[in-house]
């Protein structure tokens, strides 16, 4: 991809100020400034998933989203890097999150480096992060940061959390900074299922995109299956 | 270019009413309704394939069969024949019997459908869907067009000498669509067969479906059949049309509202703007429908569905009727005025027996004498090619 690198974060916050945006706007800001020193310059969007919940509940019902969460999904198919904060409600990820990541087609974050964010209103919800977020990126198959960052309220007022947020955002940079998410779908690409002229940047548009010497290909033009191993199913 | 109407023969709520109909309502209306869009000039009625309630078209030849019986013009296709869990050689035989009952007038689209436990109901294996779909249409294609099939593959028993009969009506096999809405295997495979692609062009966004009918077009082209404006495409959609556009969104409202299938998603403002729900005037739908021959180039087919989201059968009997005599008449003008020297209509019995013959007589197939084992073996006609023998056991 040309042009400078691309940051999006994702944030499931609904309050006015939101101290989920707030953490992931931090994050965003530490990452930033650690690529610019680094020599790439990167810039940051945002997707705020509440403007568009209702879009994102009709999409999951309709089977196909509309206007705006296509949009949404577009800057995330183009991002070489995620941060993705939730509020914790009821000891799990925000709903709109998890209805929001529904609705992406599975190949759209591929080897996409993900730093995972989430507020609370104790601490006592810190591995919803690990134990909530993680689990659904990986099904993902994108490449989450070893370090995730949760603040309850007690954080926001220790220095902790802004070394937190610095170690986070230091695992983004170098991940981003080395095109790690490249490298790896370079690799293994052609070994993930894919939607036709799907959402995911590197999805097959064209017949020039096509690989016509696959079994299903071949078959397709008037060839016959391989013979399959005994037991097979 | 054809226009025509295609159901999946949904049994729905009236949501008016309150009323729904039984399946002998559904199935009367659907003949009704195949009638009329005869009588007022359609060229396509076409009906879908499912195994299950709320829907009540297990038996589409049976169906198409009646209808051909008391219409004159109209051909009679489906929407979709199950390709995956059909067997193939049922397949060939039973809308090979169907065309010769319509005297030709029928073809068929194939698809995997979209309803899972049928996988199950007729012993496949859904996982195996798209292998199921290509593998059973290569086999299709071959008994409608050599009379002796030897044949071996991954899903069915081998067939070794296999003649269907009867042979298609003058040795021409119905033209075939294969219906695609995500799998660029299936289009690759009426690409290299020469047959249509149709893409349904409903539940989803307008032009969803672009890339696919490009790469079927790129595909076409490739594989010999022509230039790609010159592939057989044929396109979906729904309509609802009254006089006054007004009258025609405050009228489907409930229906859209209260139908499961919609009712529950995007609202009908949204649904018009985003999707192909054709919903207004004659002129809209009209605008609209020369909306898709702009978007997707030139194409050969045209099917609406108007007996959806519990529709009485008045209001569907009067769709069909609005659209034979309000839209389809423009449509046919405007489309022939703005397409491309070159670009040829969607095959029919006619023409494919002109491409196969010219001016000859047509093959009519005449079978040798039963061999007193009820068998004709090898050479199952007159007209056998003694150079084709198959290797069976012969029976002695």
């Amino acid at each position: 991809m040309a042009g400078p690198t691309r940051l999006v974060v994702v944030s499931a916050g609904t309050g006015t100020p939101s101290s989920t945006r707030a953490l992931a706007d931090r994050i965003a800001q530490a990452g930033l400034d650690l690529l610019a020193e680094a020599g790439t310059p990167a810039t940051v969007s945002v997707v705020e998933l509440g403007p568009l919940a209702a879009d994102t509940a009709r999409a999951l019902v309709a089977g196909f989203p509309g206007q705006a969460v296509q949009e949404a999904i577009d800057r995330l198919a183009a991002a070489d890097g995620l941060i993705v904060a939730t509020p914790v409600y009821k000891a799990g990820v925000s709903g709109l999150l998890k209805s929001f990541v529904d609705v992406l087609d599975e190949d759209l974050l591929i080897a996409t480096p993900v730093l995972l964010a989430a507020t609370g209103g104790s601490p006592r919800h810190s591995l919803v992060v690990d134990d909530h977020m993680r689990p659904l990126f990986a099904y993902m198959r994108a490449l989450t940061l070893p370090t995730s960052v949760y603040a309850a309220p007690e954080d926001w007022g220790s220095a902790e959390l802004g070394r937190r947020i610095q170690r986070a955002a230091a695992e983004l940079a170098v991940v981003v900074g080395a095109g790690v998410a490249r490298a790896v779908a370079d690799r293994t690409w052609s070994g993930h299922d894919h939607r036709f002229a799907g959402d995911a940047a590197r999805a097959e548009r064209t017949a020039a995109d096509v690989d016509f010497d696959s079994p299903l290909m071949r078959l397709a033009a008037g060839g016959r299956l391989p013979p399959r191993e005994a037991g097979a199913s | 270019m054809q226009f025509g109407i295609f159901s999946v023969s949904d049994i729905t709520k009236d949501a008016v009413t309150g009323r729904t109909p039984s399946e002998a309502e559904r199935i009367d209306a659907i003949v009704r309704i195949a009638k009329r869009a005869d009588e007022v000039g359609l060229d396509v009625f076409a009906i879908g394939e499912h195994h299950n309630p709320p829907f009540f078209s297990s038996s589409p030849t049976t169906l198409l069969a009646h209808i051909a019986a008391v219409t004159e013009r109209i051909v009679l296709s489906t929407a979709v024949t199950l390709i995956t869990t059909n067997d193939p050689v049922k397949v060939a035989e039973d809308y090979a019997m169907l065309q010769h009952l319509a005297k030709g007038r029928v073809d068929l689209m194939l698809g995997r459908g979209n309803t899972v436990p049928v996988y199950p109901w007729f012993g496949q294996d859904i996982r195996r869907g798209v292998e199921l779909a290509l593998e059973h249409y290569n086999l299709l294609h071959r008994l409608w067009r050599e009379d002796v099939v030897d044949w071996e593959g991954a899903f069915r028993t081998p067939l070794q000498g296999f003649t269907s009969i009867p042979r298609p009506l003058d040795g021409v096999p119905p033209f075939v669509w294969h219906g695609a809405i995500r799998t660029p295997e299936i289009a690759e495979q009426a690409a290299y067969y020469g047959n249509g692609y149709f893409a349904n062009n409903i539940l989803a966004p307008n032009l969803h479906f672009k890339p696919l009918v490009e790469f079927y077009r790129q595909r076409f082209a490739h594989h010999g059949h022509g230039t790609p404006e010159q592939a057989i495409v044929g396109l979906g959609g729904q309509a609802f049309i009254a006089r006054r556009s007004q009258d025609a969104v405050r009228t489907f409202r409930p229906y859209f509202e209260g139908s499961p299938l919609y009712g529950a998603s995007y609202d009908l403002e949204e649904f018009m703007r985003a999707t192909p729900l054709s919903v207004g005037s004659p002129q809209e739908v009209i605008e609209k429908t020369l909306g898709f021959q702009e978007g997707f180039g030139d194409y050969q087919r045209q099917l609406w569905i108007v007996d959806h989201a519990g529709l009485p059968v008045e209001m569907a009997l009067e769709q069909v009727e609005l659209l034979g005599t309000e839209v389809v008449p423009v449509l046919r003008r405007e489309m022939a005025a703005r397409r491309a020297p070159g670009v040829p209509d969607a095959p029919t019995h006619a023409s494919l027996v002109r491409a196969t013959y010219g001016d000859a007589e047509p093959r009519q197939a005449r079978p040798n004498p039963n061999r007193g084992d009820n068998l004709t073996g090898t050479s199952p006609y007159l007209d056998t090619d003694p150079g084709v023998l198959a290797d069976r056991p012969l029976v002695r």
